[in-house]
């Protein structure tokens, strides 16, 4: 594809002149975004968990904490409220994007686009050849596969959770139009789907974006919004190029993050991190003891 | 003041040889002269002292109450003492009743079989020198008392293993439970809660396996319902309740429910959550599905503001569905529901509350939405899981390379 224009990362690495550079990754308001998601997640798990494993002390502690079932109630509607914000916060900036862009084209389809295409068929092949030693990592664009994964996930379950919840939610007066067993479907929905996007979001989502070796603990990127050109170069050499290539690389270049931008990373990521590894090693214990 | 007053009255008695006015002269003094001396023993051993006082105060001392009374071959001429062995004091010479009674009682038969710890007259009415009747406060037969005496065996830890006594330290069961509370008066008190012989009678404990017993299966609504009259009443016109008069063994009773002897208030929240597990005894698999809904999955987190099996159900008079006056029959159904869902409508009422989402014949589209989800949740955590097992490999893999190479070599150049 762009060979030609891909800088080798090697030959950055080690040089000292650049490794002072940071770009813009995600602006603002794609960070007040995720922090907004992940509060509002964490707390729709921590509030909605122990309805699916009630039989567990930890669980009866959990909701005790949270005030018994009215208060867990109220933070479970809460964040799904909060969440709701961030879902329709995300249409209209996407719908903006689209509307300001030469071509709704832009946010639908191509490198800057969040939306599955044949070039992530191609580098899931590569990326499980190069785990299991017989070729070369995959060179990625803005957004990986298990990236636009993540996001498709959260894009499609905020239908089916939310959808479920609504009708949970308003069962009584919905009722004079919906028959009975719609509201068993969604309980049973809901809860599976919860089961779902906590598994993921705690373990696949966290060691893919956070835990693994080369951004354990965690990559603050999402929280400070910029990215080492190291990194840059490292891990997504297409975007690289082609930003090199467009003339817009110093359009993004910024500032490295402030001493206190990361000191906020750590501790909310880390929070995070923790409250979600605390809920799904609770879980599991939960599964495998029960 | 006191004590200098007793002294001059024990110096006079010294004196004179007069009696004291609580044991004035009387027919007991000669036997007094020994059996006041603590170190007197009988002749198997045993203390044969008593409390003059006490044994005055008692039923069998009164005004008139005599030694000889009980111990007839204790009477000899003048001056003479009695032998050194007596007969012991069988308690039938006089109540006669009562011993016969007690003959057929679980303890009497215990008794008769070579039972030595079982309970004698003795055991419960203390010793036959200070017995008090059961209408004395102190009386180890009196209302308030009897779960102390009964516990002095029921509530020995020791004594309920070593006998095998049936039903465990019942005395630390019954202690806290809501008769037992209120016969304490600890929060609120009656003179007529329960105590064990209320339930079991006193000269009639049988074992619950025989069916004259008061708390046999047969009898437990009638023992029950002696108090509890209202309820008595509604049990039996519910299903249980006619099973039970129709004789069928495995048809819940009060104390299935309420348990025997740890009964709370029906209105404690615990309680209320946990008589679910008692539905479940025999409908299990109706709560397994009631644990499918809110209903059951918030009553399993302990929080009882929410529908248990009694809320739609009813508690006493539980009816089949088919039954024109069951909470749950077609034209009841709804106003049920309506006890807490205020705008329900007729479709409300279709919802399934026991939900079985692996039955296809109940709820085909629950069914459904089962498999796929399950297929869902499998394909997604079985695909991603090896993609991070395979991924989680290669980083450990690299970076030990790395070290061992100890070079900043990217993987682009592999």
């Amino acid at each position: 594809m762009s060979g030609s224009m891909t800088v080798s990362p090697g030959a950055v690495a080690g040089s000292g002149a650049r490794a002072g550079r940071y770009y813009r990754r995600f602006g603002p308001l794609e960070r007040l975004m995720h922090a907004g998601m992940m509060f509002s997640f964490i707390g729709c798990a921590l509030s909605g968990v122990p309805l699916l494993f009630p039989y567990a002390g930890w669980a009866r502690s959990i909701a005790a904490l949270m005030g018994g079932f009215g208060g867990a109630a109220l933070v479970h509607r809460s964040c799904a409220i909060l969440m709701g914000v961030v879902f329709v916060a995300h249409i209209f900036q996407f719908l903006w994007r689209g509307l300001a862009s030469p071509s709704i084209l832009t946010v639908l389809w191509g490198p800057n686009s969040l939306v599955p295409q044949w070039k992530d068929a191609t580098d899931l092949y590569q990326h499980t050849k190069y785990f299991l030693g017989k070729g070369p990592r995959p060179k990625f664009d803005r957004y990986t596969y298990w990236e636009k994964f993540d996001y498709m996930a959260v894009f499609w379950g905020m239908f089916i959770i939310g959808g479920s919840g609504l009708l949970l939610w308003f069962f009584e007066p919905l009722s004079a139009w919906l028959p009975g067993w719609v509201f068993n479907i969604a309980t049973l929905v809901h809860g599976h789907e919860a089961l779902l996007a906590v598994g993921f979001i705690f373990t696949i989502h966290f060691f893919n974006g956070h835990l693994r070796i080369e951004k354990f603990p965690m990559d603050p990127v999402i929280f400070t919004g910029r990215i080492s050109e190291h990194e840059l170069m490292d891990e997504r050499p297409l975007e690289y190029a082609r930003l090199v290539r467009e003339g817009r690389l110093q359009e993004i270049a910024d500032t490295p993050p402030s001493h206190a931008s990361m000191v906020v990373a750590y501790v909310v990521g880390g929070t995070g991190l923790a409250l979600g590894l605390l809920t799904i090693f609770l879980m599991i214990f939960s599964l495998v003891a029960h | 003041m006191t004590s200098r007053l007793s002294l001059c009255t024990l110096f006079a008695l010294l004196m004179f040889g007069a009696a004291p006015a609580v044991v004035a002269a009387g027919p007991n003094d000669a036997c007094y002269t020994c059996h006041t001396d603590a170190d007197v023993k009988a002749g198997s051993g045993r203390p044969a002292s008593l409390d003059p006082a006490k044994f005055v105060a008692s039923v069998h001392g009164g005004k008139r109450g005599t030694c000889i009374g009980c111990h007839e071959d204790a009477e000899t001429a003048d001056g003479a003492l009695h032998a050194a062995k007596l007969k012991p004091v069988s308690c039938a010479n006089c109540h006669e009743d009562a011993v016969g009674e007690y003959a057929a009682t679980a303890h009497g038969k215990a008794r008769a079989g070579g039972n030595q710890v079982a309970a004698s007259c003795g055991d419960c009415h203390g010793s036959p020198h200070a017995v008090l009747p059961a209408s004395n406060p102190k009386s180890r037969t009196n209302h308030a008392n009897l779960e102390a005496t009964c516990g002095s065996c029921h509530g020995n830890d020791k004594l309920v293993q070593q006998a095998r006594l049936p039903g465990g330290n019942i005395q630390a069961k019954y202690h806290d439970s809501i008769h037992g509370r209120l016969i304490r008066g600890n929060d609120s008190y009656s003179v007529v809660a329960p105590t064990c012989t209320s339930c079991h009678g006193a000269h009639s404990i049988l074992s619950k396996k025989e069916a004259a017993s008061k708390v046999s299966h047969a009898n437990v609504p009638d023992t029950c319902g002696s108090c509890h009259q209202r309820e008595h009443m509604v049990f039996d016109q519910g299903k249980h309740g006619a099973l039970q008069h129709a004789g069928d063994k495995t048809a819940p009773v009060c104390s299935d429910c309420h348990s025997a002897h740890t009964i709370e208030r029906a209105s404690q929240s615990a309680w209320k959550v946990a008589v679910v597990g008692q539905c479940g005894g025999c409908h299990d698999d109706y709560v397994t599905s009631y644990r499918q809904t809110y209903h059951g999955k918030v009553t399993d987190l302990g929080f009882s503001e929410i529908a248990t099996c009694a809320s739609c159900h009813g508690a006493h008079d539980v009816r089949p569905a088919s039954d024109p006056l069951s909470t749950i029959s077609a034209a009841n159904r709804l106003q049920t529901c309506r006890q807490c869902h205020k705008q329900a409508s007729a479709s409300f009422a279709s919802w399934d509350p026991h939900p079985r989402p692996t039955d296809r014949s109940r709820d085909p589209v629950l069914y459904y939405a089962n498999i796929g989800m399950n297929v869902l949740l499998a394909g997604v955590f079985l695909f991603f899981g090896l993609h991070t097992l395979l991924w989680a490999y290669r980083s450990i893999a690299d970076a030990l390379k790395r070290r061992r190479g100890g070079g900043s070599q990217g993987q682009e150049e592999n």
